[in-house]
């Protein structure tokens, strides 16, 4: 489909732009957008260039907020030394999605902005309630590996596919959004949606919003933080599942003299619509000793909402041995491996 | 809708008028004759386009030529200087890292665009120090490169092929 191209000037002209627009959307990196175009997902008449505005600074705020402009490339994000220092996960997140030459194109507002790949949502020949609302979902009744075992509804089984955006969700980002009436601040757990019965909106965004930074908040153990990504081939490719944590130990002990938890961030990524932040399994461990078995429990905790198909159930048993391993690796790094010593995952 | 476009292709300045629907990829292959980005998937699935784009790495089969207007692009015809091939092209040949060749000119670009990443310190996913140096492996190569699929399988020379330039450039 023809489209007209406009580059845009600044933000406000940009949100002018594509607000006045029903069907016109932000081109950024292009790396999702464009190939939807080919594949026939997306038909917009108008594109709006973003990629050229100055949206692409990492800058520390007075208050030890870190801001990261919407147009960072992902590389850039990554290799940042303030990131890879106090965010490790983030930047680990990071490097495990996509490409070299994909992060290089790949911007932070696009991915937290790309779309799912369920290969039914991007076959335009079959049914897809998220691409062409009311028409059905073919996910249901197709091949589900890929598929949502977490908040998913009758009419959508996709998952969201960022690695980055599972990161920001555990660290608790929020992203600063400029619309036609002003700007306003959403918390990453509350900018993407559970699909529901209008899986079509992927976020709460409304029709010309533009994400302009990400704002990630001082977390005093951010540094102890890590994100594993499992996956069908070893590298470039979509997750399965992922985790993301971050583990703050006190040093009380408790009567076994293990070491407590005294705070707790975790996130998976590949179970459902939405960066899922595991707030049940953190309400578990906050004050409960380091343990294997633990860490076990607390992913039993959050998955007991679970509804698995035949081709995902797998996706059970590799999150919570997932979690268990990650947190476990987490501990060892601040008290040593003596206390997790002898405590073997369960098969 | 047309736009025009000026772009500097291995150091030479060109200026096309295009349809906004143009790839980068195809404004190279099918208006300006630079056919070594080569279309494998043309959805940013193997890394046959891969060129390096205002000095990075990146494909370019996912980039609308309109939004680069401008950039500063080397394929791998631009990497030898005269006849003198450029040393992870020459490795190339040297390590026999390639069968058919289709993959070849994205590896190549690739590679480069790799190695001045990896002298910058810039970590991957297989590095175990996110702080610390780098030491380009096995593991990292194949790790940094994965985004060039070959299928007639020639990874384990293209590994060796890279190693032996990332040795040499560090070497004292």
């Amino acid at each position: 489909m023809p489209f007209e191209y406009l580059r845009a000037e600044d933000v406000a002209g940009a949100v002018a732009a594509v607000t006045e627009q029903p069907n016109a959307v932000y081109l950024a990196g292009g790396t999702n957008l464009v190939d939807h175009m080919k594949l026939g997902v997306a038909t917009p008449n108008l594109v709006v260039d973003i990629s050229h505005l100055p949206l692409d600074q990492i800058v520390e705020l007075p208050d030890a907020t870190v801001r990261i402009g919407a147009t960072v490339r992902n590389s850039d994000l990554a290799a940042h030394l303030l990131i890879r220092q106090r965010y490790p996960v983030l930047s680990q997140a990071l490097l495990a999605g996509a490409s070299g030459q994909l992060r290089n194109l790949a911007t932070t507002a696009g991915n937290l902005l790309q779309r799912t790949r369920c290969v039914y949502f991007q076959d335009v020949s079959m049914p897809c309630n998220k691409r062409d609302p009311g028409s059905g979902c073919t996910a249901r009744e197709g091949y589900t590996r890929y598929h949502a075992i977490l908040g998913a509804s009758a009419g959508c089984v996709a998952v969201h596919p960022s690695d980055m955006a599972v990161a920001m969700a555990a660290l608790d980002a929020s992203v600063v959004v400029t619309g036609r009436t002003g700007e306003r601040r959403i918390r990453l757990n509350d900018l993407h949606r559970l699909p529901g019965d209008t899986p079509h909106r992927d976020t709460v965004l409304t029709h010309g919003e533009l994400i302009t930074a990400v704002d990630l908040p001082q977390l005093s153990f951010s540094q102890h933080s890590a994100y594993r990504k499992v996956r069908d081939r070893a590298s470039y490719a979509f997750a399965l599942i992922s985790v993301a944590a971050a583990l703050d130990l006190s040093d009380r002990r408790d009567a076994a003299g293990r070491p407590t938890i005294r705070e707790v961030r975790i996130a998976f990524g590949g179970v459902a619509h939405k960066p899922w932040r595991a707030t049940a399994a953190e309400n578990f461990l906050r004050g409960a000793a380091a343990s294997m078995e633990n860490f076990h429990k607390a992913a039993e905790v959050e998955l007991a909402q679970a509804e698995v198909f035949n081709d995902n159930a797998f996706k059970i048993t590799m999150i919570r041995n997932t979690v268990a391993s990650l947190l476990a690796d987490l501990t060892r790094r601040q008290v040593g491996a003596g206390d997790l010593a002898g405590q073997e995952p369960k098969p | 809708m047309d736009a025009q476009i000026s772009l500097r292709v291995n150091g030479e300045d060109r200026s096309i008028t295009i349809d906004t629907r143009t790839t980068l990829l195809d404004a190279l292959r099918d208006r300006l004759g630079v056919t070594s980005p080569k279309k494998g998937c043309d959805h940013g699935q193997c890394g046959a386009c891969t060129v390096l784009l205002d000095g990075r790495r990146a494909i370019i089969c996912l980039a609308f030529a309109v939004a680069h207007d401008g950039a500063e692009i080397t394929t791998a015809e631009g990497l030898a200087e005269g006849d003198a091939l450029h040393p992870i092209q020459q490795a190339f040949l040297e390590m026999d890292a390639l069968q058919c060749g289709y993959c070849t000119p994205g590896q190549v670009c690739s590679a480069v665009g790799m190695l001045a990443e990896a002298a910058r310190g810039t970590p991957s996913d297989v590095s175990d120090d996110l702080i610390g140096g780098i030491e380009l492996n096995d593991d990292e190569i194949r790790e940094r490169m994965s985004g060039n699929l070959c299928r007639c399988g020639a990874y384990v020379n293209i590994v060796a092929a890279i190693q032996r330039v990332a040795c040499a450039e560090s070497a004292p």
